[in-house]
């Protein structure tokens, strides 16, 4: 390797120097002169009218400056949270967009909808006071989940939505399928529930709202994944702030999972109550709060059928989604269970017709949107269930009826019926490498030892691929996307050799002023610690579109490489001038400059100099300086792909399942820091975990009521519920057509893990004729499970 | 109402006003400017504003600042040496790669080594039951857990094992 600090290496994270020392600036850390606090009172009913709100007493209480309704923010002109992504109809109408304020104007929608905000001189304050309003509501049936919601006879959660629906949407060829179907020799089938979760990054939201009069500009720090994207569509659609107007920070970023890529009304109301008050408003989540108003992730029911010839060969894949948008359209709900779901019902077999149908609905449930993996954990979930049910049918072992429908590496690009063109992919070699990992050939053998003891074993496994780094911006558009996909960054070279870097992507957690690093100090042969990246504040960085679904690599890194080829291409330029060579005879490695044949030759940072200090410089033909900036937009998704097996061992007597090991083959495309890489396949597979065996949101049917509002309820995975893990990850199929051949690591852990996971749960209960338990797998659920089934076993 | 209380605080001993409901983990973060101890829940479940005091690891959010009174507290910005120096276990987790988005951090490392304090060598198994208390939701404990391994032997005068590569 040239560099010790470059592609490949294990570099030891450089953010970490703060967050270790306690240096770190999260948005709650930071405090503005002369702020004021604001408290968010929201609606303790799911479904209400607000009749009316009395404000008199919370006005007069100690610190109190200002309390604030749905009606203040109407007078002046604040307008709806926009959604992102315009699905339309079967039939082609477009999709139900009812309008979603910052605060309730005249009915609470879900438990925690913003009803009331009262900004005083302390938090203790704020909050003591918002005690002291007096909101009069008229109670409605609440509408607290999917299947209430589709119920003919359910309450409207918007008057103007009829029967609840959002939007009808299906992908696919129907006839193709159905005619799959009526020659099929096997079919294997499914319902299941895949569980709502709460992201819960461990940093609660928080936002500050500044106004300067002097110039008239609006600050917002916010815990945001995309500081653009929320300047774009607070400033533009919400308050009508022009951007030269506005300025975003997103500082330190306490984790975000998809939960922080979204357009909080929290956001809008602190940016536009810091005029009104006249000073620094600040915002900040407790826990509860998080847990009743964070967009949610998941909530799906499916029915699924898989169709089969005689020799397990896949014929067709018909499914059948409802999906929970809650309340109100968040940021990119929509996109989930469409673009980003049934477009990889394909997984990794070469399955010939697909059909899919998805139904969106509202209820009186907080927004739901984008999860870490988003829409493919849950395509993941369903066909690697339904594949184990086939082989468990079609008595096959469940690695060969995946082997036998493997879309194979010499298929490549493959095109499936639900409109990806996959580039790349080796799914046998992942497979290949994983079994002997976990000894599949001594499963047997393992599974009798268990038994001995009394105790059920399985092994389940997910063969998964995903979709990263969404792309490319015109066919998204056309699809119905609200937003462009590319991304953005700048290599600023300073007149003595060190590097600024500014890129659109956002890091909370993923280490990117490490990783881009990487790449420009191996790209031009200097240290890393002369190179810093700089992200997360829109009055620093070019125009970006921030850090969701695994892209930041992937798109955020080849703008990168786009504007590292400009820096490239001028300094040879000047190189050919310094050294009196044509331009044709410089040649370029590590970051020096050379004339063929000669030793003659210049450094980046001689270059550089000469670019600031340009007394021997081609002015007539360049500019000075060293400054260059690109936007990347990528022509397709990464998909990268592998296979999590994972083994269980189930206790009859407690319902108990205890992982005894997880391993993960990825394949993500090149690598360029295996220790990180190797960190978010962990934490993507706790959380792929928690939602198989622990984690699970519930909403009362009766009142809508969030029952799991705290980790008292709701079940966070812990460092003693979970093993180690053995992780692998190959490099044959790099991605074709980024510049660094990247796929993205973010989701996938999560993606291949519950399907992994609860695969195992289910073949260690085989034995008792069970095909199919639903998420979480807690232990009473799976000894609810066992006493069900165990006459059934006994008469045997 | 308002209770004056004097505290030492990584060294330096401080004497404020403060209301009675004040819980010591605002008392750092609010009065003290001490923002590296975090808050990431409402019911003393995640661990997020674990500090030392008096040499054992206490949540702070589920103490008032009265209570501490007296007290000697060691926050995460009190850990390292005087000269920047990590704290073996700082080092380890760096090393290790025990930290995402860092905020469950400051937390996780003072539990850390107060686990280490009260059993220098613990098993894989007594670290996941000793970090119970602490949620970590980027991590997925794997590297963690290696983390407090190698601090563990750091801090009992071993070197610290390098991450294998
Ligand atoms: S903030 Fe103290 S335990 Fe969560
Ligand atoms: S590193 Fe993000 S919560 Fe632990």
């Amino acid at each position: 390797m040239a560099n010790p600090n470059g592609i490949g290496a294990p570099v030891r994270r450089r953010e970490d120097a703060r967050f270790l020392t306690g240096r770190g600036s999260y948005t709650d850390d930071i405090n503005r002169p002369n702020q004021t606090f604001a408290y968010m009172l929201r609606s303790p009913h799911a479904h209400a009218d607000i009749i009316s709100i009395d404000t008199a007493d919370a006005l007069v209480s100690p610190g109190v400056r200002h309390v604030f309704t749905g009606a203040d923010m109407a007078a002046d002109g604040v307008n709806s949270l926009p959604c992102g992504w315009l699905i339309h109809n079967k039939d082609g109408t477009p999709m139900k967009e009812p309008p979603h304020y910052p605060i309730a104007r005249d009915r609470a929608r879900y438990v925690g909808d913003i009803v009331a905000v009262v900004v005083a001189e302390s938090r203790e304050q704020a909050k003591d006071a918002a005690e002291l309003i007096v909101v009069d509501y008229a109670e409605r049936p609440a509408v607290a989940s999917i299947r209430a919601a589709l119920d003919g006879t359910a309450e409207l959660v918007h008057d103007d939505v009829p029967g609840n629906v959002c939007y009808d949407w299906h992908l696919g060829d129907k006839a193709a399928t159905d005619a799959a179907f009526a020659r099929a020799a096997h079919v294997a089938t499914i319902d299941l529930v895949n569980n709502r979760l709460v992201p819960n990054a461990m940093e609660p939201r928080a936002a500050i709202g500044e106004y300067d009069p002097a110039n008239g500009e609006h600050t917002l720090t916010t815990t945001s994944q995309n500081p653009h994207v929320i300047r774009l569509l607070m400033g533009a659609f919400v308050l009508g702030i022009p951007e030269h107007k506005l300025r975003v920070v997103a500082p330190d970023v306490g984790g975000g999972f998809g939960s922080k890529i979204f357009h909080y009304g929290e956001e809008a109301i602190v940016t536009w109550a810091a005029k009104k008050v006249g000073r620094p408003v600040k915002w900040t989540a407790e826990r509860g709060e998080s847990f009743l108003s964070d967009a949610h992730g998941r909530d799906h029911i499916s029915h699924a059928e898989l169709a089969m010839d005689a020799d397990g060969n896949f014929l067709g894949l018909r499914v059948k989604t409802d999906a929970n948008m809650g309340a109100y359209l968040s940021t990119f709900s929509t996109s989930i269970p469409t673009y980003l779901y049934a477009t990889l019902l394909a997984g990794q077999y070469k399955t010939p017709a697909i059909y899919a149908e998805v139904t969106a609905v509202f209820t009186n449930t907080a927004p739901v949107d984008a999860y870490r993996g988003a829409g493919r954990p849950e395509a993941c979930f369903l066909i690697e269930r339904l594949v184990d049910i086939a082989a468990q049918k079609l008595g096959m072992d469940p690695t060969a009826l995946r082997r036998r429908n493997f879309i194979p590496k010499e298929a490549m690009p493959y095109l499936t019926p639900v409109a990806l063109q996959y580039d790349t992919g080796d799914f046998a070699k992942n497979l290949d490498m994983a079994l002997p990992m976990v000894d599949y050939a001594g499963f047997a053998a393992r599974r009798a030892e268990s038994a001995a003891r009394g105790k059920l074993r399985g092994i389940g496994f997910a063969t998964y691929i995903e979709a990263c780094g969404i792309a490319p911006s015109n066919i998204a558009g056309a699809l119905g996307a609200r937003a462009g996909l590319y991304e953005s960054a700048e290599v600023r070279f300073h007149p003595t050799g060190s590097v600024s870097v500014f890129t659109g992507s956002h890091s909370h957690g993923q280490g990117h002023e490490t990783t881009f690093a990487q790449l420009v100090a191996d790209r031009f042969g200097i240290p890393i610690e002369n190179v810093d990246i700089i992200h997360g504040d829109t009055a620093k960085i070019p125009f970006g579109m921030g850090t969701y679904g695994s892209r930041s690599l992937a798109v955020g890194g080849s703008a990168l490489v786009k504007a590292m080829d400009k820096v490239e291409r001028k300094a040879r330029k000047i190189a050919a001038h310094l050294m009196e060579a044509a331009e044709t005879d410089i040649e370029v490695k590590d970051g020096r400059f050379t004339v063929a044949g000669t030793d003659k030759g210049v450094t980046i940072g001689d270059i550089a100099l000469a670019a600031y200090v340009p007394h021997n410089f081609p002015l007539d033909e360049l500019e000075p300086g060293l400054d260059e900036q690109a936007f990347y937009d990528p022509k397709n998704f990464t998909y990268p792909n592998g296979c999590h097996i994972c083994e269980v061992e189930i206790d009859p007597d407690t319902g108990v399942t205890k992982i005894l090991n997880f391993t993960a083959v990825d394949d993500f495309g090149r690598v360029i820091n295996p220790l990180i890489v190797e960190g978010q396949v962990h934490g993507g597979i706790v959380q792929g975990i928690g939602q198989a065996l622990y984690e699970n949101c519930v909403y009362d049917e009766e009142t809508g009521q969030l029952l799991t509002g705290s980790y008292m309820d709701y079940c966070m995975p812990r460092a003693d519920d979970v093993p180690s893990f053995t992780v692998a990850y190959h490099e044959d199929a790099p991605c074709t057509h980024n510049p660094l051949g990247v796929k993205g690591c973010g989701e996938a852990g999560t993606i291949g893990a519950a399907a992994a996971v609860i695969n195992a749960v289910v073949n260690a209960l085989s034995d008792y004729g069970i095909t199919h338990i639903d998420m979480p797998a807690t232990p009473e659920k799976v000894w609810r499970v066992i006493h069900a089934h165990k006459p059934a076993m006994a008469a045997e | 109402m308002a209770s004056t209380v004097t505290l030492t605080v990584n060294g330096t001993t401080v004497t404020r006003e403060v209301e009675e409901r004040t819980l010591l983990v605002h008392f750092l973060r609010d009065i003290l400017h001490l923002t590296g101890t975090h808050i990431g829940c409402d019911t003393s479940q995640c661990g997020a504003c674990t500090v030392h005091v008096d040499g054992r690891s206490v949540k702070s959010c589920t103490m008032l600042a009265v209570q501490a009174d007296g007290s000697t507290v060691t926050t995460i910005e009190g850990l390292a040496a005087p000269d920047g120096t990590l704290h073996p276990m700082q080092a380890a987790f760096r090393e290790h790669h025990g930290l995402q988005c860092g905020f469950c951090t400051p937390g996780m490392v003072m539990s850390a080594v107060d686990l280490v304090r009260a059993n220098p060598t613990p098993s894989e198994t007594e670290i996941r039951e000793g970090l119970e208390g602490n949620i970590c939701r980027c991590t997925g404990y794997h590297n963690i857990v290696k983390a407090v391994m190698a601090g563990a032997e750091a801090m009992n005068g071993g070197t610290l094992k390098a991450a294998a590569e």
